[in-house]
């Protein structure tokens, strides 16, 4: 390697680490699932708009916060950036190649650098590979660490890295606890040295304890590696202790997106507002003063979702115009997006 | 890396139990399922003659000794000879080997190709698991001796060709079978996760599905050799499967039960008790097997 490609290199890197770019941007992105009726010829009926129209971007370095309730299209964003799923519209921008365009040997390159954990940890590793196996076999397949000495070097490494004894690489993963096998999952994840990880409520199949150890794990890989995270989860006090800038995801659609401390302090949209108002305090003497404001109603189904704002019937500050109009991300303040007409 | 070292409580796991005695393990599967163990004792047994055949077969089951035709069951002769003075228990034994031959090569190639069909095609879905499913419907309305009969009308005799007509038919019956295992494995995240990792479609097929759907594939071997037996037995008797001189148990009913069911029974009795012997060890050994690896059956 000459004088001149390193000196490139690093340039390259310096320009990867530079804060203020976007590692992932996410334009437009819309997934439909199809609700087909018929056995032969299928009919398209109507559409499930798990993701309906939302951008975001995700910078080097950071992580990105994604909450909201069941069904909100939050896993499906994930799995969309992981292309697990085919986006139905939109464009999911990584570090400057648009990932629909590329062709599939490119695409297996930019998926060594973005890597997943899933949520439940005890169906997210093969039940008859050894722990050693499901994590060298990642760097078998893309031929990082050829030689198996140094390669079993390396799972010894990661599992350490993960807080698990080397010696647990000759077992299965049913021989293990969850909290372990999450460990396992989040070690499988680093074997290719990914610079983007996607969190797939990581934590919330696990019991508070072990989530708390499972939260500092991931912590401490950010700072080691320099990782960055899209963080979903439903649990706001995990969420809070761990992002950066959270966005709020209402049926397919971002309500609010702010810097963390931000939108847990000055909560703008009724939804995310209402939202942080079901989080429960642990002090027995403030929850039984505090005034609890339960949103009414049910979530509507994505397949016919409300005119207008969609959390318009469930709003508690709804007026008419908010059955008419489509709200769309405003910047109220620096860095605070908000979807609400009345804000 | 010291950052990330911390000490976890409950970190080590003690190591499993040491397993019991392997004799004692046998025992308690033997007074689980003494069914399983009755059909497992016969087909050891029929393995054992089919592989010592020429050790254990007292006179040789090809050579015609035209001294000694229809002669019943007596100390020399235990099951008597047939009408060209060959040894009826000779050619039972060596007919074993022709039995067991054509039927786990057959159950081994049938359900391997579903297998590997069943799990790609619930892995690819969509359009290629509707036309790949339709077309094994096609084969599945056939039953299975018409089907076997039309390939052998196709290929002709012998028992590389009744080993394809028998294998045929199997294929969609385990892809059936595999592919509803696989549907709900391709749900599972560890594929999912297998995706991520950009591992290319043969490698999560054969690597991460295969292998998780072993339990239904065992069963449907086991299944498939005693009813390859019968399907081989069936189509040599109907003169499409092996011919003379092999010794093949079809083969002997045929030759017995046509001219000779009154004369010399002992001709036609003893290959088809053999046959009935075989397909039902072969079931109840399968059906054990289900019970044991199926979960969603197992009594525990």
């Amino acid at each position: 390697m000459s004088a001149e490609m390193v000196k490139q290199e690093t340039r390259q890197r310096m320009a990867q680490t530079d804060t203020t770019k976007p590692l992932v941007e996410i334009k437009n992105l819309k997934k439909y699932f199809p609700v087909t009726e018929g056995i032969v010829i299928q009919k398209k009926v109507a559409d499930v708009k798990a993701i309906d129209d939302i951008s975001f971007k995700i910078l080097k370095g950071e992580t990105l916060g994604l909450v909201g309730e069941s069904g909100c299209g939050k896993t499906t964003t994930g799995r969309c950036i992981l292309q697990l799923e085919r986006p139905t519209s939109g464009q999911i921008i990584y570090d400057g190649t648009d990932m629909d365009t590329v062709d599939r040997r490119e695409l297996n390159k930019l998926r060594q650098r973005i890597q997943v954990i899933f949520q439940d940890p005890y169906s997210s590793l093969n039940p008859r590979m050894k722990i050693g196996q499901i994590i060298s076999e990642p760097m078998r397949v893309h031929g990082i660490e050829p030689d198996p000495a140094t390669r079993n070097k390396r799972v010894n490494e990661l599992l350490s890295v993960c807080g698990l004894s080397p010696k647990m690489a000759d077992r299965y993963p049913h021989e293990m606890s969850g909290g372990q096998r999450q460990r396992i999952g989040i070690a499988r994840a680093l074997s290719l040295n990914p610079e983007f990880i996607v969190c797939d409520e990581a934590v919330s199949a696990l019991d508070v304890s072990i989530q708390a150890q499972v939260i500092n794990l991931l912590e401490d890989l950010r700072d080691e590696f320099d990782l960055t995270y899209l963080f979903i989860a439903h649990d706001l006090s995990v969420v809070r202790h761990l992002c950066h800038r959270v966005a709020v995801m209402y049926l397919g659609k971002l309500v609010e997106l702010a810097e963390c401390d931000e939108l847990f302090d000055n909560p703008l949209n009724p939804y995310t507002q209402a939202l942080l108002g079901s989080v429960p305090i642990p002090d027995p003497e403030i929850e039984r003063q505090r005034e609890h404001r339960v949103i009414q109603g049910e979530v509507p189904s994505p397949m016919n979702p409300p005119s207008g704002c969609v959390f318009h019937p469930r709003c508690p500050k709804a007026v008419d115009n908010c059955k008419e109009e489509i709200p769309g991300l405003r910047e109220i303040k620096p860095g605070h997006w908000v979807a609400c007409t009345e804000v | 890396m010291d950052a990330v070292s911390q000490t976890i409580p409950g970190k080590e796991i003690e190591e499993p139990a040491a397993s019991k005695p392997w004799l004692v393990s046998l025992f308690d599967l033997i007074r689980q399922q003494p069914l399983g163990a009755a059909g497992a004792f016969i087909v050891i047994i029929m393995v054992f003659l089919a592989v010592f055949a020429n050790l254990v077969a007292p006179f040789d089951p090809i050579v015609n000794d035209y001294g000694s035709m229809h002669i019943p069951p007596d100390g020399t002769h235990w099951l008597g000879t047939d009408q060209f003075g060959r040894d009826v228990l000779s050619r039972l034994i060596y007919g074993a080997r022709t039995a067991l031959v054509v039927g786990f090569v057959s159950a081994f190639i049938g359900a391997t190709a579903g297998l590997v069909l069943g799990v790609s095609s619930a892995y690819f879905g969509g359009l290629f698991d509707l036309i790949f499913q339709r077309v094994m419907d096609v084969f599945m309305a056939f039953p299975l001796i018409i089907l076997a009969l039309a390939v052998v009308s196709i290929f002709g005799t012998g028992v590389e060709n009744l080993i394809i007509a028998i294998t045929i038919p199997f294929i969609p019956r385990c892809a059936r079978v595999v592919r509803s295992s696989a549907l709900s494995i391709r749900e599972i995240p560890y594929v999912d996760a297998a995706r991520a990792l950009g591992f290319n479609h043969r490698r999560i097929i054969l690597r991460h599905m295969v292998p998780n759907v072993m339990a239904p594939y065992l069963i449907m071997i086991t299944a498939f050799v005693g009813q390859a037996i019968l399907l081989e037995a069936s189509l040599t008797f109907l003169g499409l499967g092996v011919q003379e001189p092999t010794p093949a148990w079809g083969l002997m009913l045929q030759g017995g039960a046509e001219e000779y069911a009154e004369s010399a029974p002992w001709m036609a009795i003893f290959p088809g008790l053999a046959i009935s012997l075989a397909v039902f060890g072969f079931n109840l050994f399968g059906d054990a097997l289900r019970d044991v690896l199926d979960p969603k059956l197992r009594s525990q």
